[in-house]
């Protein structure tokens, strides 16, 4: 049946003499009628890596930061962990950017206190969550062990984070444990992300776990039978290999 | 399904049918008839001249002219092609256009400047114009004024034109050779007539004239190496079968590359309309042009060579496999590439900075598109993994430098 | 004020899968068919491309290719007696955003439901005599016989690889031997598999199961679709879901589609435009258009001779409830239909940890595995158990993306010396055995408007009150034991159960296979649309996707969905198109 038969048995309606609008498409955009898919070189979405170098902590609460996640994931004889990988400037990158002002999260009230399956029912986002839970961290510190978090020693700075995470130490106007929480999976975002985002400093994360990082094509080594397959790190700016010496 | 086409055709036949009802004032028009015009859209797509007389960027009227065409002279637009009284060529006679595509003369007696193929197109019969010209009176007429060619003196002046056709042009008819096949000398009266290939294909003097010895050699447009197209011994694509050189043009995808950006426009437009026929006889003519020894290269530094084979394998693996031998119609395996190997890297750069699409057909309407790199890989970087392609085959080209790259990298940032 | 457009044929609100498939039938048809979708346009080279897909901070973590819950969420509460909450984020489930929708970022595993899954009432009444009360299991009111063929058409259209189990009713080895009769063979051989399935296979044949490789939308070779359009070979890059494929080896509407419907004239589709209502005519009895605002804040009416809910079933639902069409569903009474039989899935595992061999994880893809079917819906006898259905049981390898795959044995801690030494002596050395439980619908599960909570233009938002069921709870209690069993015959060191226990909770991630709400049926009082995906109340509104399931079965459900889009196109096309109304009479 051709276009015009499948027209005619459409039953037309509503239009008579309505004059039409043409949508303005300033924002929301036309796509086909014919031509085709859009194209056109040296375009992509490409990753914003370096251009958000901004800095959200102050120095204080960038020193607190960098001593929890060194606790999280700690620096020891098995290999590094968070500070070799400077998960604090990955964490202070986020912080300032979308993710911190919690951009793509729904933030509309009112806020309830929820059942732990509601998951995160913070009014504050991610940035706020951290300021004012690092105050309340800072202060629980000063009175309980007469110094600041990082300058207490490291078997203190355990117990408290377990207190943190087991919710026996509890903070005033936002929650010790959802700080807690995330900041752990922060910390491990961090990490192991790609290193264009300011953690995981020249793969390190990934190169003691083992991880072959962003390469694309393992088709030589899917039969590999349960053996070990060895390949140097890739991020998404490369490798020194790349670059002659 | 075909609803473009069905389209297409409904305008078409609707145009036609306005052409002759109403006379358009072409003198003409009770001449038209349904094979002539047909035989003469054919001559349209073969010679691809809606290519530069539409306004492609701006989403233009197709025939109706003012695309830019960049020369290294300048930028030449094209004429109005629609039987518009006042802008097209609605007071052209057939004689007239006859002279614009056989002697490169319009119908005041101006000189056109030679970005029009007429130096190709003078192979072409009276036969052939004049069908030609019966299609051109069925497009709907359309005003459309055309920009003032952006020339500097004194190529601004028509006159130079004439100068330049004293030395490079010759109004000459196609000669058939007698030793030779129906076939082949189909072949070449297309390539060198209609098809108009050596206008890219075929290297260019000082002048922008052919080189007679650069025949299909490749040639440098608009900053892209259009590569060797000879299909004999040592020639460029000497390893493709006719069969591959047909699918090319009429699918869109070979066992060896695709059509990409401009050669993608030639496909898309022309060449996947042609009859299995022609194109059968172009490949034969192809596969007749040997070439000379190829000269033996430079090898470059070894760690130049490992530093790209690794730049290559993270990179380039995902699509060319890590023996770069490709997925044949998928992507291009670069063992054999006379992109990869050109004489002049100039495409393989482009491509590799700005990405680049295997242009979609009616037969194969994927868009398959290779990334960009520019944002990713450093000139040094490109300049090592191209040199490493280029030397890490049985065929070997010359080792590309970084300074190469900086040069397209300048231009694209230009032109972006 | 919202202006009015010139008319077209039909309407597609949202341009994933179905709205695709939807699309190039109709537009193949002759249609003038225009699609809305409220996300962005995303292609492969632009938005996926293999210079950066790779990031899974980006895409997973931070959520690069899923609808923004700033733009619209839902509410969540486990039961009616609770006050449900925005999910802030998403955690359980990540609906998908823009153009192919989570057809951009699935895995690629793609089933057929088993025959008795469409008539599961009355095949399991028929067995094993009525179910409980308030277990508002439903027949879809189509056969597996009557969408055979439009499974056939999806899976060649995406290219799927696989081992067929059964061709027109000859048990073929190797394959699925519980698998419907298929008219066709998998248009291509399976995938290579690795150590992890090879392991698996052996250890599930040893228990008498009949492992069969995992249908699968990443190409084991490269393949042109019936469009003529071109799919890679998969390259086991390990960064599939949650991802889109840059090297165009995972099937998607970009690959298997999209590019053929841009090339026909009378198509047109809308990017990051919202479709805010379906209109109704003054009777209620035909849907004239839909009202849409774009990224400016202005609005648009639409008008349309046909519309076609092709959003994903939580929007598919919230866009019925909000436009009054069909009756709303009230647990209380049990009548209505709209947002009735919410369902998802019930999954758990077992990780396996070796000793000396590698798995290397980071070698995968979305849909490599090896899976047996001898516990998925009625395979195995039910007498006695409790529960009526069942789940796949197998062995994927699609990623070691460190940040979401790194497991640690039981007793290790979350964070320390202890749990980051744990992490890194089992990065490479982890598999697990997966459970992919059937979710059967109780009259308590459901989906309603919530009256607290609004959206970017001020619209209730969607709330879901769902809780995993009694049935479900027996299925995962019998079924994960045998995951654990074919586990430990794996050869690893240990292996660390992951039941599902307690409450339903919609923080860790799951699955994205959020089914009902639409549903299909025989009768007008129990289902939203008719056997062919029409609404009984505007014979000119369709509905597609997932939402349509009376209730989940053990599998994936895009085979489903696509094979259903299929199955009411072509009811279109050769029925409605000739003879426009009601496709069922009641």
């Amino acid at each position: 049946m051709s276009l015009q038969t499948r027209r005619r048995v459409l039953q037309f309606m509503l239009l008579g003499s309505t004059a039409f609008a043409a949508p303005r498409g300033l924002f929301a955009a036309e796509y086909g009628r014919g031509k085709g898919m859009p194209w056109s070189p040296l375009k992509g979405e490409t990753p914003y890596y370096g251009t958000n170098d901004d800095r959200f902590f102050s120095p204080a609460e960038r020193e607190t930061v960098a001593a929890i996640c060194a606790r999280l994931i700690p620096s020891d004889s098995d290999g590094p962990g968070a500070s070799e990988a400077d998960v604090v400037t990955f964490l202070d990158r986020q912080m300032a950017g979308f993710y911190g002002r919690g951009q793509h999260w729904y933030m509309q009230g009112p806020f309830g206190e929820g059942t732990a399956t509601q998951g995160y029912q913070s009014e504050h986002p991610p940035a706020m969550l951290y300021r004012l839970a690092l105050a309340e961290l800072d202060s629980y510190c000063r009175t309980e062990n007469g110094y600041p978090f990082v300058d207490l020693p490291a078997e203190t700075q355990d117990e408290i984070l377990t207190g943190l995470d087991e919710e026996t130490i509890e903070f005033k106007g936002v929650s010790a444990k959802a700080f807690f929480d995330l900041i752990l999976k922060n910390a491990v975002e961090g990490f192991f992300a790609d290193p264009i985002y300011g953690g995981n400093r020249d793969m390190i994360a990934w190169r003691y776990i083992g991880f072959p990082g962003t390469r694309y094509d393992y088709r030589d080594f899917v039969g590999h039978g349960g053996a070990a397959v060895r390949l140097e790190p890739v991020s998404l700016m490369g490798r020194p290999g790349w670059n002659r010496s | 399904m075909r609803p473009a086409r069905g389209t297409f055709l409904i305008v078409l036949a609707a145009a036609g049918m306005a052409g002759l009802a109403l006379g358009t004032g072409a003198p003409q028009a009770q001449e038209l008839s349904y094979s002539q015009v047909e035989r003469g859209r054919y001559l349209t797509i073969a010679g691809d001249c809606k290519a530069c007389h539409t306004d492609i960027e701006s989403d233009g009227v197709p025939f109706a002219g003012g695309r830019g065409l960049q020369t290294p002279f300048g930028t030449i637009y094209s004429s109005n092609l629609t039987p518009d009284m006042e802008t097209g060529l609605g007071r052209w006679t057939r004689e007239e256009f006859y002279d614009a595509l056989n002697e490169g003369v319009d119908r005041e007696g101006h000189h056109l400047y030679p970005a029009m193929p007429y130096p190709y197109f003078t192979l072409m019969t009276r036969e052939d114009t004049d069908a030609i010209f019966a299609y051109l009176r069925t497009l709907e007429p359309i005003a459309s004024d055309v920009p003032e060619n952006d020339l500097p003196f004194p190529l601004s002046l028509r006159q130079s034109v004439w100068g330049w056709k004293l030395l490079f042009f010759e109004d000459k008819e196609f000669a058939r050779d007698p030793e030779m096949s129906e076939e082949w000398n189909r072949g070449r009266y297309l390539v060198d007539g209609p098809l108009h290939c050596g206008g890219c294909h075929t290297g260019k003097g000082a002048l922008g004239a052919d080189d007679d010895d650069e025949y299909l050699r490749g040639g440098v447009l608009e900053h892209w190496f259009a590569p060797n197209i000879r299909g004999g011994e040592n020639g460029g694509i000497a390893d493709w079968d006719r069969d591959d050189i047909v699918a090319f043009l009429r699918d869109g995808r070979a066992r060896h590359t695709a059509p990409m950006q401009r050669m993608g426009e030639v496909v898309a437009m022309s060449t996947q309309h042609l009859s299995e026929k022609d194109l059968q006889a172009v490949a034969i003519y192809l596969k007749t042009l040997d070439d000379g020894p190829r000269e033996e290269q430079d090898l470059a530094e070894a760690d130049r060579l490992e530093i790209g084979e690794g730049i290559y394998f993270d990179n380039c693996a995902a699509c060319h496999a890590a023996d770069r031998s490709g997925v044949p119609y998928f992507f291009a395996p670069l063992t054999t590439s006379n992109k990869v190997l050109a004489e002049d890297p100039s495409t393989a750069i482009r491509i590799i900075l700005g990405g680049a699409r295997a242009q979609p057909t009616e037969a194969v309407p994927s868009v398959l598109a290779m990334p960009p790199f520019a944002w990713k890989l450093t000139d040094e970087q490109i300049a090592d993994l191209l040199t490493y392609l280029r030397q890490s085959g049985a065929r070997k080209a010359a080792p590309v430098s970084a300074s190469e790259v900086v040069d397209m990298r300048d231009y694209l940032a230009e032109e972006y | 004020m919202t202006k009015q457009l010139r008319s077209v044929d039909v309407v597609l609100v949202g341009f994933g899968w179905t709205g695709a498939i939807y699309a190039e039938k109709l537009t193949a048809a002759g249609l003038e068919v225009r699609a809305f979708e409220r996300g962005p346009w995303r292609d492969t080279p632009g938005d996926f491309a293999t210079t950066f897909a790779q990031d899974e901070l980006r895409y997973y973590w931070r959520h690069g290719m899923f609808q923004e819950a700033s733009q619209a969420t839902l509410t969540f509460r486990n039961n009616g007696a609770q006050t449900a909450l925005p999910m802030r984020h998403w955690g359980s489930f990540l609906p998908g955003n823009g153009v192919g929708g989570a057809g951009v970022h699935w895995n690629g595993q793609t089933y057929r439901f088993l025959p008795s899954d469409f008539e599961a009432r009355s095949h399991n009444e028929d067995r094993y005599g009525p179910l409980p009360e308030h277990m508002t299991v439903q027949d879809y009111g189509v056969t597996y016989e009557e969408l055979e063929p439009h499974f056939d058409y999806f899976e060649k259209i995406c290219g799927i690889c696989g081992q067929a189990g059964n061709l027109n009713g000859r048990t073929v080895d190797g394959g699925n031997p519980y698998e419907g009769p298929r008219s066709d063979d998998y248009p291509n051989p399976p995938m290579q598999m690795t150590f992890s399935q090879d392991r698996f296979a052996a250890s599930a044949r040893e228990l008498g199961l009949n492992p069969f490789p995992v249908p699968s939308a990443n190409m084991s070779r490269a393949y042109v679709n019936p469009l003529g359009l071109q799919l890679a070979p998969c390259t086991y890059c390990g960064f599939c879901e949650k991802h889109g494929c840059g090297n165009y080896s995972k099937s998607s509407p970009q690959t298997t589609i999209i590019p053929v419907l841009m090339q026909r004239p009378n198509f047109s589709l809308l990017t990051n435009s919202e479709v805010l209502r379906i209109e109704k005519s003054a009777d209620g009895s035909r849907t004239t258009g839909v009202t849409y605002v774009d990224t400016s804040g202005d609005t648009y009416f639409q008008p349309a001779e046909m519309v076609v809910l092709c959003a994903y079933p939580l929007e598919n639902t919230r866009l019925l409830l909000l436009s009054q069409i069909g009756e709303p569903y009230d647990p209380r009474t049990g009548e209505g239909v709209v947002g009735k039989n919410y369902c998802y899935q019930v999954m758990s595992s077992a990780t396996v940890f070796f000793e000396e061999e590698f798995t290397n994880g980071f070698i995968g893809a979305g849909a490599l595995g090896m899976v047996a079917d001898d516990y998925n819906g009625d395979n195995f006898d039910h007498s006695g158990l409790g529960f009526i259905g069942g789940g796949y049981i197998a062995c994927h390898t699609t990623n070691a993306r460190p940040i979401e795959s790194h497991p640690v044995p039981d007793g290790v801690p979350r964070w320390g010396s202890k749990w980051k030494r744990a992490v890194r002596e089992n990065f490479l050395k982890t598999t697990s055995v997966g459970v992919h439980g059937a979710s059967m619908a109780h009259r308590s599960n459901y989906l309603d408007l919530d009256p607290t909570y609004t959206d970017a233009h001020g619209r209730p938002l969607l709330r879901m009150t769902y809780d995993f069921t009694l049935n479900d709870r027996r299925l995962t209690q019998h079924l994960t034991p045998v995951a654990e069993q074919i586990a430990r015959g794996m050869g690893g060191r240990e292996v660390k159960v992951n039941d599902r226990r307690g409450s339903y909770d919609s923080v860790p991630y799951q699955t994205t296979h959020n089914t009902g709400g639409t549903i299909m049926g025989a009768d007008p009082a129990t289902s939203v649309v008719n056997r062919y995906c029409q609404s009984w109340d505007c014979p000119n509104l369709f509905v597609a996707g997932a939402g349509l399931f009376p209730q989940n079965a053990g599998y994936n459900p895009t085979g489903t969905v696509g094979a259903l889009a299929y199955w009411s196109v072509d009811a279109i096309i050769n029925q409605y198109l000739r003879q426009t109304g009601p496709l069922v009479q009641t």
